[in-house]
């Protein structure tokens, strides 16, 4: 197969796009592509300060590169997740230190949870065996990424791709789970004055391009999967999905595609209808002040109010 | 052929498409991308017996919930 803009042999081919493209040419496209979507759901403008959510992941680390490649302002966050198991933590912030070798005046904001909480992920998780980890560290993850982009006066973006999205999205529609659905967007806005804006510039490519992407461009990322990820439901889900893909072609972009226009159209998911908070009350958190649906305490003190409890 | 994926290596004998190789070791060809000889290559390649291929996954996971 040959790439579509020289004689050369393609490195991908992207069945959906019916597009193969070389190393070259495909080095090129993404970064194209990435900065058409920014303007195209107006995620934001070139002056606007930019909190990257890096995991040490192919996803982050390439979105970072990207946005830099593109001359946005943008800095990275990494969250120390406490995951000492076959050394998971340590090796994904050395890959995040050896992206950033490359790279000049780039900036990290390292946020440890058992620095910062008293307590790693895995101690978390212990404590709260009928909790999957996977969930609970989402949570945490979230609230110190709100955190920390409202620190910084910064526009949070996250590397999560077509077929996260995809997955979640079937994940919700299966389970109805609509108060999920309502959030589920490439652009979350800020709908309170301490919910940061949140962005997902990858969010139309393949997995298999944002891979492609970090072994072309020479990214050192993490490739072993997270030890508490093992079995996790959206890798299920993702493989669901590739049976579908692999029948017919563009199904993973097409159904999240569609869900979004049929809610911006407003037709059959009326009920879920386009907008930040259409239909959700949020109020604030009475220990960190975050916006919360739950009267009280939101989610994320919850979790760590009721060990103390039990400590005392 | 020589076929490495993760912590796994098979030897495939004759010369195949690396899509079938993919199915043959019981992979999912949308779930990998295929390194031949140290080049990124399309799956539609044909493989040859002295070719060394990485197959390298591209699936991730985790939260499960919206993010």
């Amino acid at each position: 197969m040959r790439c579509r803009k020289c004689p050369r042999p393609a490195a991908i081919n992207m069945r959906q796009h019916k597009l193969a493209l070389c190393g070259e040419h495909f080095l090129e496209w993404m970064p194209a592509q990435t900065q058409r979507f920014i303007e195209k759901y107006e995620m934001f403008g070139p002056k606007e300060a930019i909190l990257v959510a890096v995991s040490g992941g192919k996803d982050s680390l390439s979105l970072w590169d990207v946005l830099l490649r593109l001359g946005y302002e943008a800095q990275g966050l990494y969250i120390d997740l406490g995951i000492w198991e076959e050394g998971y933590s340590s090796n994904s912030l050395a890959k995040v230190h050896k992206f950033m070798e490359k790279k000049e005046g780039v900036r990290l904001k390292v946020v440890g949870v058992k620095e910062v909480y008293g307590k790693s992920i895995p101690q978390l998780a212990r404590e709260r065996p009928g909790q999957k980890t996977c969930s609970l560290c989402g949570l945490v993850k979230r609230h110190i990424m709100n955190e920390a982009a409202l620190e910084e006066r910064a526009i949070l973006a996250t590397g999560h791709n077509l077929d996260d999205e995809a997955a979640v999205l079937l994940q919700n529609v299966l389970y109805w789970q609509t108060g999920y659905l309502l959030r589920q967007a490439p652009v979350l806005p800020s709908a309170h004055p301490r919910l940061a804006r949140k962005v997902k510039p990858f969010f139309r490519f393949y997995e298999r391009e944002i891979a492609a992407y970090a072994i072309l461009r020479g990214i050192d990322y993490i490739y072993e999967e997270c030890p508490f990820a093992t079995g996790a439901t959206t890798i299920f889900y993702k493989g669901l999905l590739n049976r579908l893909e692999e029948r017919s072609r563009g199904a993973k972009l097409h159904f999240y595609l569609s869900f979004l226009r049929a809610r911006e159209k407003g037709l059959s998911l009326r009920m879920l209808s386009f907008g930040p908070n259409q239909g959700l009350e949020l109020g604030e958190c009475e220990r960190c002040g975050q916006p919360t649906t739950a009267p009280g305490l939101c989610a994320f003190c919850r979790l760590w109010k009721v060990k103390e409890a039990e400590v005392r | 052929m020589k076929i490495i994926y993760r912590d796994k290596e098979w030897e495939l004998p004759g010369r195949m498409t690396a899509r079938d190789a993919i199915k043959k070791v019981g992979l999912d060809p949308e779930a990998v991308l295929v390194v031949r000889n140290g080049q990124l290559v399309t799956d539609d390649v044909i493989l040859r017996d002295e070719d060394e291929v990485k197959l390298i996954a591209v699936v991730s996971g985790g939260d499960g919930e919206v993010s």
